[in-house]
């Protein structure tokens, strides 16, 4: 019996034990949960600061307009929407959180998109945002809105709204085709009137967005919980085309799709001069993927089409009695350049943001600190970045030596796989190519569009002697010039800068690399419904103290192709 | 000794039973945790597949054609608000694009809730039996298509907020527009938008607590408000239009020899013409039980002796089944309100 007693108080004793550590290591979780807690706090507001400080207020000169935006490089690159920019015309005062002011120029317009692009002035090292991943945001992740709803912001203290992401990959209807917000993302966080071009951070602070509209109907001008940011990643895309000063074009497939009776997409209409066509896309085929993306609704079709600029290939999948297809395609503008600008001088029923503004300045011209950087030219928004990224280019790619110094009379002879020597003779006068028995001459003086030589190359001899030209008179041989932005290289897929030229009678586009601005390819066109001929330039080597190309690869459409390796450069002032 | 040994048996498996309870309890404690940790984004990637888009009537002014809806049982029983938009032939869409016409089994009037079937078979549903009681200060996730935003496989929105009340709802009549009653769950997100209805309110678990109630803007301040009927209330009205439907069923059995008629005790309907003519007083017969009770031309009957009326057939069916020397109870709806009679056909 002693021992049963023993064991009973054993066994209270045990029960005391253990009750005291599980007490004890609840109270502990307690107070850890508690510690986790605290410091989730202190990590948001630290990331709120730093997301904050990047964070500005837009103004319209004439102080009526206003928005947000949100500065993205430390020379003051900052972005906000479009329809807040669009009452400023091409200056506007931005307000940092910290009081500061600084006058900033437009740069580069998205109309259908909603972006613009702006340059803050005479400041240095601008603090910036940090760009997210936007096509990594899942729906219920914390992120927050900064900006300036209803011009609150007296002292430019900018208003935080917190919530969670609502919907990823939205659709939302353009007002006629400017507007349109593609594969966008929707939060709850409180997006009013005056947060338009704000940033959209995610929960760890990175840019993920722009914010730009909402969902109000019926219930007046104030956030419903329904906000919509357009897509950092989409902004990616657009950058360099934004940079250039130019109005950006958004882009169609020059397709109608729809959804047929079995709920599959299905082309429901097709300009047979467009690119696609060209590929092989017809009426009633089935698009199955589209810019590496499963396509079930045409929304999801619209939200890939959306996010590329005009001249962009993405890759396309569709599907005809069974049987799949591949074709990289080019996209076309989704307007004329006409149309662009006639529709963005419509007058549209803008959202009233207009309460009072805190600057009032008297109407006045444009401020001496912006006057250099504003220039005004029909089709751009501010052709002064135009002109300077252009400049840029030529002056790196001269960089590896200066072709304009080069003998007029050139003779390349090429081996070309698997076939016979070719020779190229050029001057500036005179162009002509020579392979087997066969010859072909350019005569520049007559309309260039007509001579698509040799036949069956779509103008070869064409991109050759626009090479020749441009390396020997540089821009200004080449007519009317613009910087388009970045496109990806057909060759390799790489993005690259380009530069497009309107010379007599044909579009020329010029492809160069984004780092060093070597010239890598060449896009003729004769005819906007034609396939261009391409003209890749690789394999760069020194001849007569310039890098010139060794290794050619020249395309037309899927029907030619010609791999070509230089083995003589003949550039004396002698030949021929 | 065996005693002992007996005892010593006990204790060393109290002692089991004790260390069982511990581990049982440092379990819990992670399972409370884990759940507490399972990120948001999971947890929503979840509940999706519960939700419905629905498509219907409406498209004319301001009135939108399409709600929101969720599925209560593995079997495709959708719960969802009562409306126009239920009207005419109803489309379910899925969140993964799939869809379905749906089949009307019933609706509460006075819930404002209708529930919907497609045949589906293993689809994740809310359980009404673990729901869970919104109560203030609750974190609260709203799952809606709301503005229609979401089209084909695409998914409902989300909101989160927290739940602010749990108050009775239109406590001054006619002062919303809404005919539910009962409490409501009011949230400070803005969760009842245009299309939100029939929404689905679940807590940062994801576990049902409630229904996003219909569009409701206050007559004095204009302000709209944002609120869910409780999970509770749902399943009780669930369980009311799945037995009225049960009774339609039974009726065979019930008829009695003399019934009331609707010339007894003097009522005139709409005619009927559609297969779902809504029953509408068309005329009220001077002197008759209906008159004397209080009833009205134009007056909606919603209810006979506690069974949802929805059609003048219905009606008839209700009426079938009493008998002519019984008393019956009405319920109808007169604009915004809903009025309870007694009558006794036989009375003169």
């Amino acid at each position: 019996m002693p021992t049963a007693k023993i064991k009973t108080q054993l066994n209270t004793l045990l029960l005391t034990l253990v009750s005291i550590t599980v007490a004890g290591l609840e109270a502990k979780a307690q107070e850890s949960i508690a510690e986790q807690a605290l410091q989730k706090d202190q990590n948001r507001i630290a990331v709120i600061a730093k997301a904050s400080a990047a964070s500005i207020a837009v103004f319209s000169p004439d102080g009526k307009g206003g928005g947000s935006g949100v500065i993205v490089t430390s020379d003051g690159f900052a972005l906000t929407n479009y329809h807040v920019v669009k009452p400023c015309g091409t200056w506007m005062h931005c307000a940092l959180p910290d009081g500061q002011i600084y006058h900033a120029v437009l740069v580069g317009i998205d109309p259908t998109g909603d972006v613009a692009l702006i340059k803050l002035v005479g400041g240095q090292a601008f603090p910036t945002a940090t760009l997210g991943d936007s096509d990594k945001v899942r729906v219920g992740e914390h992120c927050f809105a900064i900006g300036n709803p209803f011009l609150l912001a007296t002292n430019f203290e900018p208003s935080v709204s917190w919530g969670i992401v609502s919907g990823v990959q939205r659709y939302q209807y353009p007002a006629g085709t400017l507007l349109e917000y593609t594969d966008c993302i929707q939060t709850d966080a409180a997006i009013n009137p005056g947060n338009s071009g704000g940033p959209l951070f995610n929960g760890q602070g990175e840019l993920i967005g722009i914010n730009g509209r909402g969902s109000f109907e019926k219930r007046g001008r104030v956030n419903v919980g329904v906000g919509y940011a357009i897509s950092i990643n989409q902004i990616r895309l657009f950058w360099r085309h934004l940079t250039s000063g130019r109005i950006v074009d958004h882009a169609t497939l020059g397709a109608i799709v729809t959804t047929d009776r079995q709920g599959r997409v299905v082309v429901d209409d097709i300009l047979s001069t467009s690119d696609a066509f060209r590929r092989g896309l017809r009426y009633d085929d089935e698009i199955v993927a589209f810019g590496g993306r499963t396509i079930e609704t045409v929304n999801e079709f619209k939200n890939v089409l959306g996010i590329y600029p005009k001249g962009w290939r993405v890759p396309l999948e569709f599907r005809r009695d069974g049987e799949l297809y591949q074709a990289v395609v080019r996209l076309q503008g989704l307007h004329s350049e006409d149309e662009l600008i006639e529709l963005m001088q419509k007058k549209r029923k803008q959202p009233d943001l207009r309460p009072e503004n805190p600057i009032q300045p008297t109407p006045q011209d444009v401020p001496d600190q912006v006057v250099d950087l504003i220039e005004k030219r029909m089709g751009f928004a501010n052709y002064y970045f135009n002109r300077i990224a252009r400049e840029q280019i030529w002056n790196d790619f001269q960089q590896a030596g200066d072709t304009r110094s080069l003998p007029e009379r050139w003779k390349v002879t090429f081996q070309v796989t698997e076939g016979e020597p070719v020779q190229v003779a050029l001057a500036n006068r005179v162009a002509g190519i020579q392979w087997g028995d066969s010859a072909a001459v350019l005569d520049p003086s007559k309309d260039l569009a007509a001579q698509r030589l040799p036949d069956g190359s779509g103008g070869l001899l064409l991109a050759f002697h626009v090479w020749h030209r441009l390396l020997h008179e540089g821009w200004d041989g080449m007519g009317d010039i613009f910087y388009l932005g970045a496109l990806p290289s057909r060759q390799d897929g790489e993005i690259t800068d380009v530069v497009v030229s309107r010379y007599d009678s044909l579009e020329c586009r010029f492809f160069f690399d984004l780092e060093t601005h070597r010239l890598r390819e060449i896009e003729l066109w004769t005819d906007a419904g034609l396939d261009p001929c391409e003209l890749y330039f690789d394999d760069y080597r020194k001849v007569q103290g310039v890098f010139m190309p060794h290794r050619f690869v020249a395309k037309y459409g899927d029907s030619f192709e010609w791999e070509m390796t230089v083995q003589e450069y003949d550039m004396n002032e002698a030949t021929q | 000794m065996f005693c002992t040994m007996a005892r010593k048996r006990m204790a060393s498996s109290k002692r089991k039973i004790l260390w069982g309870v511990c581990l049982a309890i440092v379990c819990v404690g992670n399972i409370g945790l884990h759940a507490q940790t399972r990120s948001l984004p999971d947890v929503i990637e979840s509940v999706q597949p519960k939700m419905v888009k629905i498509f219907g009537g409406g498209g004319l002014r301001r009135l939108e054609s399409w709600q929101t809806g969720f599925f209560i049982s593995n079997d495709g029983l959708i719960v969802t608000v009562w409306s126009y938009v239920l009207d005419s032939e109803t489309t379910v869409v899925l969140s993964d694009g799939r869809r379905a016409t749906a089949e009307l089994l019933g609706y509460h009037p006075q819930y404002e809730l209708a529930l919907l079937k497609i045949d589906v078979q293993d689809q994740p549903f809310f359980n009404p039996d673990t729901s869970v009681r919104g109560v203030p200060g609750a974190t609260v996730l709203a799952f809606s298509n709301l503005y229609g935003v979401a089209n084909g496989n695409e998914q409902c929105s989300v909101q989160t907020g927290v739940v602010s009340a749990l108050v009775p709802l239109n406590a001054r009549r006619g002062n919303r527009r809404t005919s539910y009653q009962g409490p409501a769950m009011v949230v400070d997100a803005i969760t009842n938008n245009p299309g939100a209805a029939g929404g689905a309110v679940t807590n940062r678990q994801g576990r049902w607590m409630g229904l996003i109630g219909r569009e409701s803007r206050s007559t004095e301040s204009d302000l709209w408000l944002n609120y869910a009927i409780p999970a509770a209330q749902v399943t009780m009205a669930m369980d009311l239009i799945l037995a009225g439907k049960t009774s339609d069923k039974l009726s065979v059995d019930r008829k009695p020899t003399e019934p009331i008629t609707l010339a007894l005790i003097g009522l005139v309907m709409v005619p009927n013409v559609v297969a779902r003519t809504p029953p509408f007083i068309d005329q009220v017969s001077a002197g008759g039980a209906a008159e004397r009770a209080g009833l009205r031309k134009d007056d909606l009957i919603v209810e006979v002796g506690g069974k949802v009326t929805t059609s003048f057939n219905d009606l008839q069916t209700r009426l079938r089944q009493l008998d002519r020397d019984a008393q019956v109870t009405l319920m109808v709806q007169r604009g915004d309100e809903f009025i309870n009679v007694t009558l006794q056909a036989n009375q003169r």
